[in-house]
């Protein structure tokens, strides 16, 4: 039986890659995915179940898919990824940055169900109280809205972390796997694994197995009832 | 002062039928009463007054601001309406104190003003204390008038009440039929309040509304309502009325006179104008105007015989209901005397009745 190394030869930028990936993204998905997810519940529009099965593809899509769709939309000789290399100066696609877009398309749709359906949630009647009160839409979607459905969209922000950290394939498709650049935690664990590195992949998995344990059970105590029995049973 | 002309069409869906409504009224200082069955549409005009609903046309006119106008296309959102609303459930905010519910509502206010008219508030309705609790930790009672100050604080120019007295027991009920009077007397805005209950009405309006079916079918005083009931489906809803089916024998208008055919009975009582021989029309009596005696011997004029089916014990009295269906209401004394009595004769007095 042959030992590994000590774990000083592990290499920890994938860890930290992965956390700040995964940080950033679920940030940027709940600005957007918010925003979608109020239009969804409260506006009526043609086409809108299209629009919301359109953010809940990548869901459902196989990484490749998705993956080449990206890098038709954001490489360097399309409009957005010219536009982006104009702006900073280096290409979009093959970058960190192209990790966080990754797991941008899979922590969104997550976000947006789950915020769709906390909004819904919230009962009419106290949005219309608020709305004869004199409260303007934004102050009723800040000071009412939100605080009412506020566990629920924590939690989906817990669950889209958790999704964020764990993606592969869209990764690999356009982030690339370049060790000390793009390698995310997830490519990292298949590189140990295939370059017989059985330590390095034993401890990165029961650690970031660790970390979705605990956000997700995080998310699981949120969408317990925040206000006592009688809010419950409303 | 409210006027209103409503129309709102629904075309049938997959679990409703059709539904229009098609209301005009106007409403002063006071509480106006909305009454009616489930479905007339009370909510939905209340809705449609609120802003939570659009009307299809019409015009609905607050004070001298319009509010909506069908011709025009004027339709202000529910936030610039100043219509103080209180929902059946409170809808009181669970995520924040008493006092902030208060303070929601005039928080455009400056800082000084704000917390005077909260404070005002809160003494008003006795709320005080329990100002610093969340709506879990109030008891029905306090929701309650938390919920109408919430309404009132920001100087509302009408108060609506969508069913407020629903599913409360007897010792709320009459809570909150004071906090209401209260309200009455001090502020001194139109209050419209939706109801299905007829001693409601009674108790708290100064008007009243009848809706069927999305049309209004009577308005006056609840006292004009209960005794001169506009037809015949007025008098069912109240549910307080004997109605029977009679027919007109004869007519006399010289003495004053009408013959009335109830089943095999004659009943005589003052002239019908307006009706003709031969007409069929609904006897309208209240259980408390009937007498009624044990059966001894023929009965006279104006006397019906009948078999007591049961005796329904009342708090004000003795409600007994007939095998022809007259139900007649006595005193508890008076019905001791008799009660192994099963046939009785019951008397229609001559200006007890209205025929409709």
């Amino acid at each position: 039986m042959r030992y590994d190394r000590s774990p000083m030869q592990i290499d920890w930028f994938p860890l930290w890659l992965s956390l700040r990936v995964a940080t950033i993204s679920t940030g940027l998905a709940l600005v957007g995915g918010l925003a979608l997810a109020w239009i969804l519940a409260n506006r009526q529009f043609r086409g809108k179940e299209w629009l919301d099965a359109a953010v809940t593809l990548p869901l459902v899509l196989p990484p490749t898919v998705l993956g080449y769709y990206l890098l038709v939309v954001l490489g360097r000789n399309s409009p957005v990824g010219k536009i982006y290399e104009w702006l900073f100066g280096e290409p979009l696609v093959f970058s960190w940055q192209a990790a966080v877009v990754a797991a941008l398309f899979h922590s969104t749709p997550l976000l947006v169900k789950s915020a769709r359906a906390a909004f819904e949630s919230v009962d009419r009647s106290y949005e219309r109280a608020a709305r004869t009160l004199g409260a303007s839409e934004l102050r009723l979607f800040w000071r009412v809205t939100l605080p009412l459905a506020r566990r629920s969209i924590l939690a989906a922000a817990a669950l889209a972390f958790a999704r964020s950290l764990g993606d592969f394939g869209v990764t690999l498709m356009i982030a690339g796997n370049i060790p000390g650049r793009t390698q995310t935690v997830a490519l990292a664990i298949y590189d140990a694994v295939e370059g017989g590195n059985g330590a390095a992949a034993r401890v990165l998995v029961l650690i970031i197995s660790a970390v979705a344990l605990i956000v997700l059970s995080v998310a699981n105590r949120l969408t317990s009832s925040p206000y006592g029995p009688r809010q419950a049973a409303l | 002062m409210i006027q209103a002309r409503i129309r709102k069409q629904f075309a049938p869906g997959p679990e409703s039928a059709a539904f229009s409504l098609d209301v005009d009224f106007k409403a002063a200082a006071g509480i106006t009463v909305l009454f009616g069955p489930s479905g007339a549409g009370k909510t939905l005009t209340l809705d449609c007054v609120a802003g939570f609903a659009r009307p299809d046309e019409g015009r609905i006119l607050l004070d001298d601001e319009i509010l909506f106008d069908g011709t025009s296309g004027v339709c202000l959102p529910a936030r610039a309406r100043r219509c103080g609303y209180v929902f059946q459930n409170y809808a009181l905010f669970p995520h924040m104190t008493l006092r902030q519910n208060l303070e929601f509502a005039v928080e455009r206010a400056p800082r000084r003003e704000r917390d005077r008219k909260v404070t005002e508030m809160l003494e008003k309705f006795h709320l005080t204390e329990v100002s610093g609790r969340r709506p879990f930790q109030l008891s029905g009672g306090q929701k309650q008038r938390c919920s109408i100050a919430r309404a009132l604080i920001g100087s509302p120019r009408l108060l609506l009440l969508d069913e407020p007295a629903r599913g409360l027991d007897a010792p709320l009920r009459a809570e909150l039929y004071s906090v209401l009077r209260q309200v009455r007397q001090e502020f001194e805005i139109p209050a419209l309040l939706v109801t299905h209950d007829f001693a409601e009405c009674f108790e708290l309006g100064d008007e009243m509304i009848v809706l069927r079916d999305g049309r209004i079918v009577q308005s006056g005083t609840p006292r004009k309502v209960f005794e001169q009931p506009a037809n015949v489906d007025v008098a069912r809803m109240l549910g307080i009325y004997n109605l029977l089916a009679v027919e007109i024998l004869g007519l006399d208008p010289g003495r004053n006179v009408s013959r009335l055919r109830y089943q095999e009975f004659e009943l005589s009582g003052p002239y019908l104008p307006g009706r003709l021989i031969g007409d069929r029309v609904w006897l309208c009596i209240r259980p408390d105007a009937l007498s009624v005696s044990p059966k001894n011997g023929r009965p006279a004029l104006n006397q019906i015989p009948a078999t007591l089916v049961r005796a329904v014990e009342k708090p004000e009295g003795v409600r007994l209901e007939f095998a022809n269906e007259i139900a007649v209401e006595l005193a508890r004394s008076d019905f001791e005397k008799y009660a192994s009595v099963k046939d009785w004769v019951i008397e229609f007095p001559r200006n007890s009745w209205r025929v409709l």
